[in-house]
């Protein structure tokens, strides 16, 4: 008998460790396609450039030039200048680490109080589920900007507010997505067969449930990265988020809609740049949608 | 049906209370305290104490969430701390624009999401196909803000080209259709490009149905079995991303008013949130999310109505 189960243990040891052919046949898949490919190459270079780029930027990010203001891009300031003679591209390339960061961090908080949530809601079930959900309905019953603005109005403007704004906007997507899952698995029966061979509560969860969650989290993170960016700038633009003279791309925005009418290029550049940052993490979560959990939909 | 309706109307109070604490919170939650910000940094003691009394902040909470929700179901929102006046008369002003907005919006939207998807289904991995997503993705991954800004650039300030001025629209305002035009494409062009997303895969899914291959064996044309047969199922779950769509449009418009500098309900929220006048930031936050809830009842409703298989109990 005892022989017996350090063969199955030798067996096992000997087989591929299941969690790496996994990933192994992800990758596979996420190769074949091309959003993927290139909207998760263009996320790496974006985190390349966010710190490693400002050390080799030509000017500082608010190195005034009053006399050369509001210059058209040149040899001299390749993106050109803004009201104060700033060099945009020097100031782009420093807030992309604001934008990533805003987008990731608001998304992990958001990702972490709504798995919680989620999870609390579809294994207990009864009570605790109607209140819990209830509550995330009057959560999306507010338009997302309009809660974000509704906190940081609370807070007071600063980027961190906007960060912590934003996250709390995208707690609801993920509560629902990780409670549907649990409920699902909850009711299958090996869930109760392993119960009754004494696994807590907790062991369930982590080691049962979570994984069979990771693949619509992952891309729907992904996703909520990219829209997370668009409120965060949007509140920034409204002049509730990063303040002057911060490099962050919706308030350079803001700053340059004064000289729209001699000056495009001044609100132009910034938007182009959360365009592509943007259009990188959508690209990247279509692909992974496609590669790691093809039922799910818009 | 109508148990339904009844059913789906009382579901939404609980939502309703809920978003009435939350507003209601806003006031408390605020690092401070709230009648000193609201009477201003230089406000003398008196001052600060007539603020108090003013907002009923010395009663105990659970009086003043009791005050404040019967305020509500009278129509009473409460006063301006800059304007003093009525906060329900401030938005009853300002509430036109933001309504028509975001309505011409969502009718761009749904007309070229719907047409747009389904021009990419029907030529499924084609060209046509790739560059409708492709320009949907982009459409998606826009700032409306930005977007707003370029319009304004290029078609009302405008630039010349054979010497005709592309600049036919105007910048700013609501009112004449030269004025809607350009705001109505910022705030349309987001939901466009999600609901032709939308449109596509769930045309897609229905396209390879039983159903549809029987329509066509029996020599029905392809464009009745696309539009009339296949389009009409595709539609439902189109509808539900229409009514959620329609939070984000809210938001939007708060945007697309700044940029276009329409006087609108979105524009005045952002003025109160800058002046901390609380009692307009409350009524209007209040008034966006009850109008969210009750167009999606509206599409909940629509959504029962146009998938059958769905119990209606």
């Amino acid at each position: 008998m005892r022989e017996e189960i350090n063969n199955g243990a030798a067996i096992a040891k000997a087989a591929p460790n299941p969690s790496f052919v996994k990933l192994a046949s992800v990758w596979k898949k996420l190769r074949r396609s091309y959003s993927a490919m290139i909207g998760g190459g263009l996320v790496l270079i974006f985190i390349l450039i966010a710190y490693v780029g400002p050390y080799f930027t030509p000017y500082g990010p608010r190195e005034q030039n009053v006399i050369n203001k509001l210059a058209l891009p040149s040899s001299e300031h390749l993106l050109g200048t803004d009201h104060l003679g700033r060099d945009i591209f020097s100031r782009i390339i420093h807030g992309m680490s604001i934008t990533l960061e805003v987008g990731f961090v608001s998304v992990v908080i958001g990702l972490i109080i709504g798995v919680f949530l989620g999870i609390i809601a579809g294994y207990y079930g009864g009570r605790i589920d109607t209140i819990i959900m209830r509550f995330m309905d009057i959560l999306l019953a507010f338009p997302g900007i309009l809660l974000a603005m509704a906190i940081v109005s609370v807070l007071g403007p600063a980027i961190v507010n906007v960060i912590i704004a934003v996250g709390i906007f995208s707690v609801p997507v993920f509560a629902r997505i990780v409670r549907g899952s649990t409920l699902a698995v909850r009711k299958l029966e090996y869930i109760d067969a392993i119960r009754s061979l004494g696994a807590s509560d907790a062991r369930i969860i982590f080691k049962h449930i979570l994984p069979n969650v990771t693949s619509p989290l992952i891309v729907q993170a992904t996703l909520s990265v990219a829209t997370s960016i668009l409120t965060a700038s949007g509140l920034s633009f409204l002049g509730l988020g990063a303040q002057p003279p911060t490099p962050e791309w919706g308030a350079m925005l803001s700053d340059g809609r004064a000289y729209m009418y001699d000056s495009a290029h001044v609100a132009t550049i910034p938007g182009v740049a959360i365009v592509i940052v943007v259009l990188a993490f959508n690209l990247f979560g279509d692909g992974l949608r496609d590669a790691l959990d093809p039922k799910m939909k818009n | 049906m109508f148990t339904f309706i009844i059913r789906r109307l009382v579901q939404t109070i609980p939502v309703l209370i809920g978003v009435t604490i939350l507003t209601f919170s806003m006031i408390h939650l605020v690092p401070g305290d709230p009648a000193q910000i609201m009477a201003g940094e230089s406000a003398s003691p008196q001052q600060v104490e007539l603020m108090r009394e003013r907002l009923g902040l010395n009663d105990p909470i659970p009086v003043q969430y009791f005050d404040y929700v019967s305020g509500v179901l009278q129509g009473d929102l409460g006063n301006s701390v800059r304007s003093g006046r009525a906060v329900s008369d401030e938005i009853a002003i300002r509430i036109r624009p933001t309504v028509e907005l975001a309505t011409m919006s969502t009718a761009l939207s749904v007309f070229i999401g719907l047409i747009a998807g389904v021009l990419a289904a029907v030529r499924r991995n084609t060209f046509g196909d790739t560059f409708i997503m492709l320009v949907a993705l982009f459409g998606l991954s826009m700032p409306n803000f930005w977007l707003g800004i370029m319009l304004i650039q290029y078609l009302a300030i405008g630039v010349d080209i054979f010497g005709f001025n592309t600049g036919i629209f105007a910048a700013s305002g609501w009112g004449t259709w030269q004025q809607q035009v350009l705001p109505v494409i910022t705030l349309g062009v987001a939901g466009a490009a999600i609901i032709a997303r939308m449109t596509r895969s769930s045309m897609l899914e229905v396209i390879d149905q039983d159903y549809i291959r029987t329509a066509r064996a029996k020599g029905v044309k392809e464009r009745v079995v696309v539009y009339r047969h296949a389009l009409k199922n595709a539609m439902i779950p189109v509808v539900t991303v229409v009514g959620l769509q329609f939070g984000s449009l809210l938001g939007g418009a708060v945007l697309t008013e700044s940029v276009f500098a329409i006087n609108g309900l979105g524009r005045f929220m952002i003025d109160a949130i800058r002046a901390r006048d609380f009692p307009i930031m409350q009524g209007g936050v209040l008034v966006l999310a009850f109008m969210f809830v009750s167009v999606n009842i509206v599409v909940d409703i629509l959504y029962r109505f146009l998938n059958k298989r769905i119990d209606l109990n």
